[in-house]
This record gives structure tokens, C-alpha cells and sequence, in this order.
């Protein structure tokens, strides 16, 4: 099996795979990370997602070998030195999770939205988060969570 | 939690609740109770320790065999036991799900929760704070009654300074104390001891806000959840499903799959499934597996389009009268056809409601591991306990041999496909003699989870000549409401129990709900028609949030309002005329104003964008809801907007505010979803349902623009459930409001929007 050598979170992971593996795979399967999950595994429904140089990836369709030394960011990743990522904080606070297993794709859209524009408006959060899917109906509370968390980079 | 064995706390949990099993049955009622008593495995319900224990630092451990997918119901139960106990919320840790250490409260179902789960547990606290404060007493040399509790210490109220807390009156050990068990399994399990709860007017924790602990772990990706499972030596499954439903296995072609090292198919009866050594291993295997299945021919004979033309003709199954349970009820409905031919207006439609998916956002996923005659389980799944008891039914194990470790998942709204895969898991595990995790494909999900049955409401009234109703007929036609059980206590009622041989249960039901309105000759009655595939179907049926009840009350808060049309009365006038329960009138009144509701009988909207508003009214679980809408409807596009939701809801004395504020704007994504998108697409061969295309459910883009709730506290009257009734007024209230705005009545949920478009044209 071939060896791959992915940028996570910062980190180097040694990781062997086959070149067709999707990442989501690696990085449940053989690394044991909790953020990204399975979902549909047709790139439907944004619960694997992880941003690759930034941008929100659906991990259930990219195969392990096609990354190279690109950055991988994950849910795993995001709290720095204790300090959970703005975007956790208001998901917290907010409330932003029924049984949770969505807020992956949820959290991850937002941190690439917000990230770059923290002063994104209803419209163009409603536009981000257009692709995620969520079967609880948690929408209302993660739409008030991402806002706020929007509030808080704008000003940081 | 991800451990095979059980971590030392709650080693000691299970070992001490059987340690006072002993003492709690020696003490309970008479003896003939104690012949009728089922016989319990596992912790016993009549132990105090069973449901409250004090650790030797004062924090107190409640064990219930219920179970969350995102409600907090842990968190309700901590406000509950703390108020009872006097002890700090966050000194209350709950446990849920776990047959180890809990009784069979039935799981989840039923918006049970609180309204029935929590009953042992206040009245077990209210007994431990009995027991402490006598102790307390006798410690201290002072009589019971002198003494109060603040914060875990029992102090002497004419001197504050004099006390002693939980901790060293418990010193780490058990109560040993009895209850009196009412010899329950499952919902209505309950327990009592010598004290009473207290009054909910005493009552500091319950009834304010708090906020859940476990969001934390869910948005930090600490939480488990069951797809996390991954014990040592793990062998990943998928399962291989038939073109055509029904087809059986006649050939599998090992070589399919010898190209991937470590690979190995399973097939018993209709049951295929490959195992592997990673996941992605599996996925391929079960891609390249080839199997020879039957020439069989599609059982869905003319697949969705001629879905109703079934139902309408064919010849029932079973039919009852109103009550969902309780045997047979005898009906006639002559003095109501006879009213309706007397009128001098007779009104009458029929309501038509599609089959549904559980779909949940991630399908079945299950984790066991068999050892010679021993079995342990990891799911997400409702029902722990009838989950234990299925699969040792299952494997041929004794029950007390099996455990189930419920774990958080994704969200099941009923007897979703969470079940399956824990059996398929089982199976296999004992079959390869490793820990085995089975993970459902997405196309599983929607595709071969059981469904909720599509139905015709047929609906009629009569109206004399002042417009008063003179007669009142309900009837749902419908597919059988459960072809598996909310259990899956036996393995029939599992795809891969019927797929090994289990045959089908014949037990049927549609379930009507009770009506609000009384008027003076009624009748209502439910037929089922028989299944398209009567074993293994990937069309089998089963509760989905509030079972039926949707389906019955779009027919029945429809039909409200052509009635009143006819009568020429406003739809909030004419409820109000013929409601008598003073909580649902004052929901409806609360909905009403909330969203300012103009009496008018003519529809209000035109042009290209048009709006108009709807309300509609469900009661139930004990609780009480009417949901107001505004909505927006494109012409051209078919499209419905929810642009507003109003929500009156009483249910009863409130535990957690913030709780069932989070229940209901959950409510309103979900009941938008199933309003409006939700159905299962099928020709006569399979189900084309496979994925979040062939089965759509509300987006961001579907949230409305505005919503309030009223929320009604009845400290007064029981916890009812919040999970409920509110999700069930959705298709009428948007009907109601899509007729108010266009002037046309639909009939039919899910109202897409290619149906829409057609409609308006
Ligand atoms: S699991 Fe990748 S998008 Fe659904
Ligand atoms: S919170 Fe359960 S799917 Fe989103």
C-alpha cells in the first residue's frame, strides 16, 4: 500500500493507503479523528468536510492522493492552545447542535466563510451553508451561532 | 466510553446496583404483585440505587434507561433529581441507555422522556432525600423536621452552623434502600418510595433555562458517537442489497473479491454482507462483490404515481375506530351518514400523504462484539434494552449475557434504521469471531430504512342552514403504520430477521388522534391495506415522529378550514367556536395574536408573489400546540416560503425553557421539511430514494424569516412532551396558509414545488 505524507492541522501524518482511499477514510479510520464523519459519502450533505489551503473539501470524495502538501484543516484542529475557535464558542452558546453529528460541515463552511469575510451578511451565510444538510432542523440556532461567531472575528 | 470493558466507575455502578437488587425485592408490595412481575435482568427498578446514587464526594450519579438524540433530556433529569435532592445542578451527572446500569424505561418513543421517564427518578431522589435527612437526624440528635437541606448538607434550621452533608452521611456507600417498583417495563416503569416529591411551587432548578453540557463535545469532535466505535481487531462490514426488492441471493462469486487481501463475504438467507480489514476495504468488497440474485419482479406494482389508486382500492387489512391502542372498538357510522344526507350542505375531501424516510443524517451504524455466549453492543440506538433482548433472541444468548451501550448518534425521530445495523453487526461479529462495525451506505439510509406509510384522509361534514355542523366523518385509509415494531425487540421486526428467516408480525394500525372539536355525530375509523412485499421490504413501516399523527390531523385541521369556508367563517373564529379545552383554546388564541390575525374569510393574496397566512391546532403527549404561518408562494416557480412561524405551546409544567425552545424551532425545520419536500421516490422494482437528491428535506434556504414562540407554563399540570405535537400541525398550517394566499386548496404532502407549480397553473 502506498505511503502519503498530509499536512493535518498543522502536523505531519504518516498514513498508509490505497491511492483511491478517500480522506475521510484516513482520517476516521486509520487516525481515529472525530471532527470530520461520515454522511452520505457522496458529497451531499458536508458532515466529512475539512478545508484543504482553506477552502471547505468534502473529504468522503477526495482521494488521500490527491492532497499532497496541501494544508488540511479539521474540527479536530480548530481549538488553538485551549482556545476553542470562535465559531465553536457560539455554537456553544447558541445551543447550535440537536444530536451534533452535523455541526462538522456546519462548523467548518462557517470558519472558511468567516475566516475570510468575519463581516458576511444573513444573504451570503444563507449562501455558504447552502450545501450542508442538517435532519434535526437545527438551522435557526446555527444560523444565530454563525452570526454571532461573525461578530465576535469582526471585532477580534 | 470507547473501552470493551466497563471503566471502573461504572464496574462499581453495576456492581452495587445488583448488590441492593437483593434487599429492594424483599421489601416490595404484595405478594401477588410480586408473582405478576416480569422478570427484570440488570439493575432493578425497585433499588433505590438503581436511579440515584451519592458518591463519597457528594456527586450524585442518576441512571436512565433513556435515552437523547439532542433534546437534553440528561440535562432535564439533573434539574429534576437536583431540585428533589437540594443539591447544586452541576453536582448531577446522568447517565443514559445503558443496560449495565439501567432498568428498561422503554428508550426512546412518544415524547416519553420526561413526562413518564423522569417519574422513578424524582420520586428515587425525593426517597434518598428522606433517607439522608433521617440519617442527618439521628447524627445530630434532632428530629427530621428541624432539620433543611441546602446545596447537599443537611443543616439544623434553628442552628445553620450544625450540619452534615450527602458525603459523609452516604461515606461511599450504597442506600440499600427499597422502592415500591409498579411492576412496569418499559414507558410506564415507575418506582416510589416513602416520601413525596416535593410541590413544583418548591421547585428552584426546574422551570429556568440551561443550557446542555454535551454541545460542547459535539462542536469541540469530542464527542463518541457510535461511528467512532473502533475496538482492537476491528473487521469493518458493509451489506450488499438487491437491484430488484425482494430478489434473494442464488450465487456469490468469491474470486469477486479476492483481489482485496483479508476480504470475506457472509450471506444467510437474503442477508449478503462483506467484511474487511479497513473501511475503505469494505466499501470496495461490497462494490465488487457479485452476486447472482432471483429474477423476481418489482413488487411496487405502477411505483409512485399509483400510490393512492392502491390504497383507494384495496381491500383493507384491518379497520378499528378512533383510540390508536386498546383493542377493538365498535363503530357506526349511521346516525352521522344519515345527518350528512340530511344537510343542507354537505362538504368533503380527500387528503393524500406520501410515504416518508427516516433519513437520518447518517444511516445505521452498530458496533458488537461476540465472545462465545457473550455479547456486547455499542448503538445509537432508541431502544437499549429490547435492543439487548432482540439480538440475544437473535444469537440464541441469554439476555442477562448481552449488553447494550447506547451512544450518541444521529438524530432518530422513531424506529428509524438505528437498529439495524447493531443486528447485522451481531450477526457477523459471531460469525467471524471479531469485534465487527456494520456502517450503512447512504443509499441504505433512505432506500431500506422503515418508512412512514403513505394515507388518504377522507373527510366529510355536513352544515344546516345556520352553517352549524350537523355531521362529522374521518376516515384514513392507509398503509399498515407498523410492519415492524418500535421495538426492535425480536428479530422479526429487523430487516436482517426477516432477511434470516424471522417471519413478519401481522399487527396492524393507522392510529387516528383523538379530534379537537365536538361536534355532535362523528365518526372516525382507519383501515390499513396490505404491504407491496410482505417480508424484508425496503417498503416496511414503522413510527416516525408522532406516528400517523400528521397524516390524520392534515386531513383533519384541512378540512377545519373548508369547512368554515363553507360556513363562511374565519378559521381561527370557527376553531374557537368549537373548541371546549380551555389549553388548547388558549393556544390557538396565543398563536392568533402573536401573529396578529386579521378574521377574514376571502383570500388575500394575487399576482406573482402571493402571501396569505394558515394556522392549524394538534394536541397530544400531554401537551398542546397551534402553529400560525405566513407563507410566500412564487407562481412561476411553485416555490412555498415559510416566511413566518407563530408557535402557541403548553406543555405543562416546563422543566427547561431553553430546552423546548431548541424542541421547536427543531420542529419547525423538520415539519417545513416534511411539509414540503419529504417523500420516497419509487418505481415498481426498488426505491429510487438513494441520496439528499432523491430525497430533499429543508435547506438553510427554507428557513423562515421570522419566528416567535409562546410559550405557555403550566407549573400546575404534569410534564407533557414537547417533541410532538408542534412538528404535526405543519402540513395543515401551510396548506391552510398556501390556500389563504392562492386561493387553491392543496390536498397533498409534501408540496413540492413542481406539484405546486402544476396546481396554480
Ligand atoms: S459524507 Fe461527505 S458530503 Fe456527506
Ligand atoms: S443536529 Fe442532528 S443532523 Fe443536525
Amino acid at each position: 500500500m502506498p505511503q502519503y505524507t498530509l499536512n493535518i492541522d498543522g502536523a505531519k501524518r504518516v498514513v498508509n493507503a490505497r491511492a483511491d482511499e478517500p480522506l475521510l477514510y484516513t482520517l476516521t479510520d486509520t487516525l481515529k479523528m472525530k471532527g470530520p464523519k461520515f454522511g452520505c459519502g457522496v458529497a451531499q450533505c458536508g458532515t466529512c468536510t475539512v478545508l484543504v489551503d482553506g477552502a471547505p473539501v468534502r473529504a468522503c470524495v477526495t482521494p488521500v492522493s490527491s492532497l499532497g502538501k496541501k494544508p488540511i484543516r479539521t474540527l479536530d484542529g480548530l481549538e488553538k492552545n485551549g482556545k476553542p475557535h470562535p465559531v465553536q464558542v457560539a455554537f456553544v452558546e447558541e445551543q447550535a447542535a440537536q444530536c451534533g453529528y452535523c455541526a462538522n460541515g456546519w462548523i467548518m463552511h462557517s470558519v472558511a466563510l468567516l475566516e475570510k469575510n468575519p463581516k458576511a451578511g444573513e444573504a451570503q451565510i444563507r449562501k455558504g451553508l447552502a450545501g450542508v444538510q442538517c435532519r434535526c432542523g437545527t438551522h435557526i440556532a446555527i444560523l444565530r451561532a454563525v452570526k454571532r461567531a461573525g461578530e465576535t472575528m469582526a471585532k477580534a | 466510553m470507547n473501552d470493551l470493558t466497563l471503566t471502573r466507575r461504572e464496574f462499581l455502578q453495576a456492581a452495587g446496583a445488583l448488590v441492593v437488587q437483593a434487599s429492594g425485592l424483599l421489601a416490595m408490595g404484595d405478594a401477588a404483585a410480586q408473582a405478576a412481575a416480569p422478570v427484570i435482568v440488570g439493575p432493578h427498578p425497585s433499588a433505590l440505587d438503581t436511579w440515584v446514587r451519592i458518591a463519597a464526594d457528594g456527586m450524585v450519579t442518576v441512571n436512565s434507561g433513556k435515552m437523547d438524540c439532542g433534546q437534553g433530556l440528561d440535562l432535564a433529569y439533573a434539574q429534576i433529581v437536583a431540585d428533589e435532592l437540594d443539591v447544586a445542578l452541576d453536582r448531577v451527572q446522568v447517565t443514559l441507555g445503558d443496560t449495565r446500569l439501567s432498568p428498561n424505561q422503554g428508550g426512546g418513543s412518544g415524547s416519553t422522556g420526561l413526562r413518564m421517564g423522569a417519574r422513578p427518578l424524582r420520586n428515587a431522589a425525593a426517597e434518598a432525600r428522606r433517607l439522608l435527612v433521617e440519617s442527618a437526624a439521628a447524627r445530630l440528635s434532632v428530629a427530621a423536621d428541624a432539620l433543611d437541606v441546602d446545596n447537599g448538607r443537611v443543616f439544623v434550621k434553628a442552628d445553620p452552623a450544625r450540619g452534615v452533608t450527602y458525603a459523609e452521611l452516604v461515606g461511599g456507600r450504597n442506600f440499600a434502600a427499597p422502592l415500591k417498583w409498579n411492576n412496569a417495563v418499559g414507558n410506564g416503569m415507575d418506582a416510589v418510595g416513602q416520601a413525596r416529591p416535593k410541590d413544583p411551587s418548591q421547585y428552584k432548578i426546574v422551570g429556568k433555562g440551561f443550557k446542555r453540557k454535551d454541545i460542547a463535545d459535539k462542536v469541540m469532535a469530542r464527542e463518541h458517537y457510535t461511528a467512532h466505535i473502533r475496538p482492537a481487531n476491528l473487521l469493518h462490514a458493509r451489506a450488499v442489497r438487491p437491484a430488484v426488492a425482494g430478489a434473494q441471493p442464488l450465487a456469490v462469486d468469491a474470486a469477486s473479491i479476492a483481489g482485496i487481501a483479508g476480504a470475506k463475504h457472509f450471506v444467510k438467507g437474503g442477508f449478503v454482507a462483506v467484511v474487511a480489514e479497513t473501511e475503505w476495504d469494505a466499501i470496495r468488497a461490497s462494490r465488487a462483490l457479485k452476486v447472482t440474485w432471483s429474477d423476481v419482479q418489482g413488487p411496487f406494482a405502477g411505483g409512485e404515481d399509483k400510490v393512492f389508486d392502491y390504497i383507494r382500492a384495496a381491500r383493507p387489512t384491518a379497520a378499528n375506530a378512533i383510540p390508536m391502542f386498546g383493542g377493538k372498538k365498535d363503530f357506526d357510522p349511521k346516525p352521522t351518514l344519515d345527518a350528512l344526507a340530511a344537510s343542507k350542505k354537505v362538504v368533503e375531501a380527500d387528503y393524500e400523504c406520501a410515504f416518508q424516510s427516516h433519513a437520518r443524517i447518517a444511516p445505521s451504524c452498530g458496533v458488537a462484539d461476540v465472545r462465545g455466549d457473550k455479547a456486547e453492543i455499542w448503538a445509537d440506538t432508541q431502544k437499549p434494552h429490547f435492543l439487548r433482548d432482540g439480538i440475544a433472541k437473535f444469537l440464541g444468548l441469554q439476555v442477562a449475557n448481552v449488553q447494550v451501550k447506547w451512544m450518541h448518534g444521529a438524530g432518530s425521530y422513531g424506529r428509524s434504521d438505528a437498529d439495524e445495523a447493531p443486528y447485522e453487526a451481531a450477526l457477523l461479529s459471531r460469525e467471524f469471531g471479531r469485534p465487527v462495525r456494520m456502517q450503512w451506505s447512504r443509499e441504505e439510509g433512505t432506500a431500506w430504512d422503515p418508512k412512514a406509510p403513505a394515507g388518504i384522509i377522507s373527510m366529510k361534514a355536513g352544515l344546516d342552514e345556520a352553517g352549524n355542523v350537523t355531521g362529522w366523518l374521518f376516515k384514513a385509509k392507509g398503509f399498515n403504520g407498523w410492519d415492524v415494531r418500535f421495538t426492535g425487540e425480536s428479530p422479526e421486526h429487523t430487516l436482517v430477521g426477516m432477511l434470516t428467516g424471522h417471519r413478519k408480525w401481522n399487527a396492524y394500525n393507522f392510529n387516528t388522534p383523538e379530534e379537537s372539536y365536538r361536534f355532535p355525530k362523528h365518526v372516525h375509523w382507519w383501515e390499513t391495506v396490505p404491504p407491496y412485499l410482505q417480508e424484508a421490504s425496503p417498503m416496511r413501516t414503522a413510527h416516525l415522529r408522532a406516528p400517523q399523527e400528521m397524516q390524520t390531523r392534515f386531513g383533519q385541521e384541512c378540512f377545519i378550514d373548508e369547512v368554515a369556508a363553507a360556513a363562511g367563517m374565519d378559521p381561527v373564529a370557527f376553531r374557537l367556536k368549537h373548541l371546549t379545552d380551555e389549553r388548547e383554546i388558549a393556544v390557538v388564541k396565543a398563536a392568533a395574536e402573536k401573529m396578529g390575525w386579521q378574521p377574514r374569510t376571502a383570500r388575500a393574496g394575487g399576482g406573482k408573489l402571493m402571501t396569505g397566512r394558515g394556522i392549524a391546532l394538534h394536541s397530544g403527549y400531554q401537551s398542546y400546540a397551534a402553529v400560525a404561518c405566513e407563507v410566500e408562494v412564487n407562481k412561476s416557480t411553485g416555490r412555498i416560503w415559510v416566511k413566518k412561524v407563530v408557535i402557541g405551546h403548553d406543555c405543562g409544567m416546563m422543566v427547561n425553557p431553553i430546552g423546548v425552545r431548541a424542541a421547536l424551532e427543531g420542529q419547525i425545520m423538520q415539519g417545513i421539511s416534511r411539509a414540503l419536500y419529504e417523500e420516497v421516490h419509487f418505481d415498481d422494482k426498488r426505491v429510487t430514494s438513494v441520496d439528499w437528491q432523491t430525497y430533499r428535506i429543508a435547506s438553510m434556504d427554507d428557513m423562515p424569516a421570522e419566528v416567535e414562540l409562546v410559550l405557555i407554563n403550566r407549573p400546575d399540570k404534569p410534564i407533557g412532551g414537547a417533541g410532538e405535537p408542534a412538528i404535526v400541525c405543519f402540513p395543515a398550517a401551510i396548506a391552510n396558509a398556501v390556500a389563504d394566499a392562492t386561493g387553491v386548496r392543496i390536498r397533498r404532502y409534501p408540496m413540492v414545488p413542481e406539484r405546486v407549480k402544476k396546481l396554480l397553473a
